[in-house]
């Protein structure tokens, strides 16, 4: 089979890519999805507050899902679903698996939007039993929001990601009581307003460096110890604590999937764990682009739908033969501030380009300074935190000539 | 009625129920817990020992070497991943290599074939990551790895086709001497009738040996701690790297399982238990060890930490043969390291030895084969999309990060020994073993039990008993 683009993904970002490449001219786009139904991680989503930023709006997961499916679905855009993806080389075939067999696709172009992976629990080295009722906290909103299912009664979180902090209101809601939230750092990687929305409002209590460092219990979980932890995240003596629950959930970070990309031979950036890309979201291999939780984890589905977007016109352009980067300036990740995206920017664009990074830590009045040879802008924040993306956005024509794009995020002199 | 009556469903029991079978006779395999292979058989390191290691004269040297001389084609035949990748010793410093030597000696009187030691050129044609000041080693080339799980589950499926009958739940709690034999009752008043009756219990086989009469021996534990490593680590060491064996066991090993991770550990630690737990200090422990024998390991690439238990015998050898105390009892216990590797010389060794008690002939219908749980991914890409044609479960992923299909979820849920519970189909199928741990396809693999067995959402098990994954009951 040969066609124009195939995206590999009909989550967000592989849906709002698709529809983006097709406005942009190019109309022979295959959506492949391993799952029955598009729409990605967002199904099992049911809590709202999508798309506030980019719609003014507040949708559930399945809703701002359904409103890229039905656009998808307008333009006749292809989704083949159950479809695995089990290949992909740098030439830009798609080995793929279905119910009708193992096929090959030949694309012009391939947007990658995998989306990413919850970090498991036997990653952490976590100490005592392996019973049942330790779940991912995605695991478990899917046997609650999908199957009907309370997971236990008594819960502990670990790690306070935002999806840990949206099942804890989810399972309290449904009649569990939350114990704690116990997070390793001293400050949580959720958002805050779902520490406010999902922790604060309910009395459920947020540990800031604290782990779970012993699990107990032979056939189910009968408890944890917790105990704090010092600056070099090691446990200190004497604080531990043993809380009773049947239940354990893990929101310990989120991985980029990027096997098929590994695959591909394309070259990752050990700070997002996604590929290093320019600003049209293309990736070190030509005609291959990235978008989404793929690329680098997004805290709002609304960034990802943005960025899915730019990789959906690059490839359209790319396909169509346009107007194409010949040079690149390097976008560095200064002073507490841990990576930038996309990591290289078009020298010469002539138009603005936005810049995200993340925050190495919870910072008040911060200054953001941006800098590209000669061009140099400070902007104020009142507050900046790890787990909420921040962007800059870089006129057109500062970068020609300069050896880098730089952001540094400082203290705010008073 | 049965002729033999096999206690314990682990790689001892396996391999002696399948050798049983291929004899005209009767056999039952009673385990105490819910499924085949639940004890030392699905937490150990899977090698295939050389056999350099062992006393000599010991029965572990004797069956080690024998094993495995049998391996490869024992596991031909069920269809279970093996390779032999060799392995290697290795020592820093002149002391250290004073005790090589002394293993080679002791491996060629063992009969351990092939053995060499090499320098340390030699040595980094055959690993590039091995630690600086490594000096030399003693290569093993007959060393290899096996699915431990596989190699249970198989042997156990194949003696059911050909034959005998599985007692899971099985919790032997009394014996009693019949006319023929031996009645053994479980905890639960079920009984089972056998001529003779096989101790393969484990850790469980003093307590077990007592029930009959026999306090020959005491059964002790050692846990041992592991690390496993992501798949996208293979390469990082292609043989079996050891450090140099002490009392306590052969040490830390780092080493490709035949799955393709790659495996730290074990530690070695006395417990007055059986506890499969893992503590804090057990990771450091493992790391110091691993990283005097290899430098850069991956730890970053951690997807599971687990123990396991050896259940070693106050002989500190294996005890395998009839009991002095209780006629038409055979044991095999004491069956720590290097028990994998040996398991297909045990369960011959003790199936002729039964055969020749009760003069049963040879089974000329036994089939030695076992439809392999990795026939399907084994096929040419013609050959599969012919499958799927057929039966288009093989064109459904369910776990994504092994990439198992539902036409291969399916076979473990309806192939002897049909997997019921999580666990179950992550053993045999490896669904769930991957990097993400079951993130993804546990609700899948949920889903698929409960409408396989008819099971409601609140019966589904982890591991049998009341591992259940839901309690919090339907919303």
């Amino acid at each position: 089979m040969e066609r124009d683009l195939v995206i590999i993904g009909g989550g967000p970002a592989g849906l709002a890519a698709a529809v983006a490449a097709y406005d942009a001219g190019v109309h022979d786009v295959l959506v492949i999805e391993r799952e029955a139904k598009p729409g990605g991680v967002l199904k099992q989503c049911i809590h709202n507050g999508f798309g506030l930023t980019r719609f003014k709006e507040s949708m559930t997961g399945p809703e701002y899902a359904a409103r890229f499916v039905k656009e998808t679905q307008a333009r006749g855009i292809e989704i083949m679903t159950n479809t695995f993806v089990v290949d992909l080389t740098a030439d830009k075939t798609v080995t793929c698996r279905n119910e009708s067999g193992i096929f090959t696709v030949r694309a012009k172009a391939v947007i990658l939007a995998m989306g990413c992976r919850e970090r498991s629990k036997g990653a952490l080295n976590i100490a005592g039993t392996r019973p049942a009722g330790l779940f991912s906290a995605g695991t478990a909103q899917k046997f609650v929001n999908v199957y009907g299912l309370l997971p236990g009664k008594r819960v502990v979180i670990l790690g306070s990601g935002d999806i840990g902090l949206i099942m804890a209101r989810r399972l309290t809601l449904e009649g569990a009581k939350v114990e704690c939230v116990c997070e390793i750092m001293p400050h949580s990687s959720g958002l805050r307003r779902n520490i406010a929305q999902c922790l604060d409002d309910f009395g459920i209590p947020l540990y800031l460096e604290h782990t779970v460092t012993e699990i107990h219990g032979k056939e189910r979980v009968e408890g944890v110890t917790i105990m704090r932890v010092d600056e070099q995240k090691q446990p200190v003596e004497g604080t531990e604590r043993y809380v009773p629950c049947d239940t354990v959930l893990f929101s310990v970070g989120l991985i980029p999937e990027n096997e098929l990309t590994k695959r591909a031979g394309i070259a990752l950036d050990p700070r997002t764990k996604g590929a290093f890309v320019d600003g049209s979201r293309e990736t070190q291999a030509e005609g291959i682009f990235a978008c989404g939780n793929v690329l680098h984890v997004h805290d709002l589905v609304d960034f990802v739908s943005e960025e899915a977007e730019i990789a959906g016109i690059g490839a359209a352009e790319y396909i169509r033969g346009g107007q194409r980067a010949k040079e690149y300036v390097p976008a560095a990740a200064g002073e507490n501030v841990t990576y930038v995206l996309p990591q290289r920017v078009d020298a010469s664009a002539q138009r603005v380009q936005k810049i995200y990074f993340r925050v190495r830590s919870v910072m008040r009045n911060a200054v953001i300074k941006v800098q590209a040879g000669a061009y140099e802008k400070r902007i104020r924040k009142p507050a900046v935190a790890p787990g909420e993306m921040e962007h800059i956005l870089l006129p057109a024509g500062v970068c020609g000539g300069v050896k880098e794009v730089r952001i540094d995020v400082l203290a705010a002199e008073e | 009625m049965f002729d033999a009556i096999i206690i314990g469903g682990g790689v001892i029991g396996a391999m002696c129920a399948r050798e049983l079978t291929a004899y005209r006779l009767k056999v039952a395999v009673a385990e105490a817990a819910d499924d085949v292979c639940a004890g030392a058989s699905k937490a150990n390191s899977g090698i295939v020992h050389a056999g350099f290691d062992a006393p000599c004269g010991s029965k572990k040297a004797k069956f080690n070497v024998e094993g495995n001389r049998r391996m490869e084609q024992v596991c031909k035949e069920l269809g279970v991943r093996y390779e032999n990748n060799g392995s290697l010793v290795v020592a820093h410093g002149a002391e250290e290599e004073q005790k090589l030597r002394e293993l080679y000696e002791r491996g060629l009187e063992n009969g351990v074939t092939g053995l060499q030691i090499l320098d340390k050129t030699a040595l980094a044609r055959l690993e590039e990551n091995l630690a600086e000041d490594v000096t030399s080693g003693l290569y093993a080339p007959t060393g290899g790895i096996v699915c431990p799980f596989q190699l249970t589950i198989a042997a156990i499926g194949n003696a059911m086709d050909n034959g005998a009958q599985l007692f899971p739940s099985f919790a032997v709690c009394a014996a009693k001497r019949t006319e023929s034999g031996w009645q053994i009752a479980a905890k639960d008043g079920r009984v089972l009738e056998g001529k003779v009756v096989l101790n393969c219990a484990g850790y469980g086989s003093a307590q077990v040996a007592r029930l009959f009469g026999d306090a020959s021996f005491e059964i002790r534990a050692r846990k041992g701690e592991y690390m496993l490593l992501d798949k996208s680590c293979k390469g990082f060491v292609r043989h079996t790297v050891f450090g140099l064996p002490t009392a306590a066991g052969k040490g830390v090993l780092v080493s490709p399982t035949a799955d393709g991770n790659i495996l730290v550990g074990p530690t070695s630690v006395e417990e007055d238990t059986y506890d499969t737990s893992v503590r804090r200090e057990g990771f450091d422990q493992i790391r110091e060890k691993a990283d005097a024998m290899l430098k850069n390991i991956p730890y970053r690439e951690v997807i599971t930490s687990f123990a396991g238990v050896r259940a070693y015998s106050s002989r500190h050898d294996f005890i395998i043969g009839e009991s002095e105390y209780a006629e038409g009892l055979f044991h095999a216990a004491g069956i720590e390291s290097p028990g994998l590797t040996a398991s297909p010389a045990i369960g011959r060794y003790l199936a002729e030895a039964v055969a020749d008690r009760l003069h049963a002939k040879k089974n000329a219908e036994f089939h030695p084969e076992r439809k392999s749980a990795e026939w399907f991914r084994q096929l040419s890409r013609e050959a599969q999309n012919e499958i799927i044609r057929k039966e288009s479960a093989y064109g459904r992923i369910v776990c994504r990060c092994e990439e198992v299909t539902l036409g291969e979820i399916l076979q473990a849920l309806r192939q002897n020994p049909r997997a019921h519970t999580i666990d179950g189909v992550k053993l045999r199928t490896r669904a769930g073993m991957g990097r993400c741990q079951g993130g993804f396809c546990q609700p899948s693999v949920f889903n698929l039990l409960m409408k396989e067995y008819g099971y409601r959402a609140e019966e589904v098990t982890k591991n049998g008993g009341k591992s259940f994954v839901i309690t919090g009951g339907e919303i």
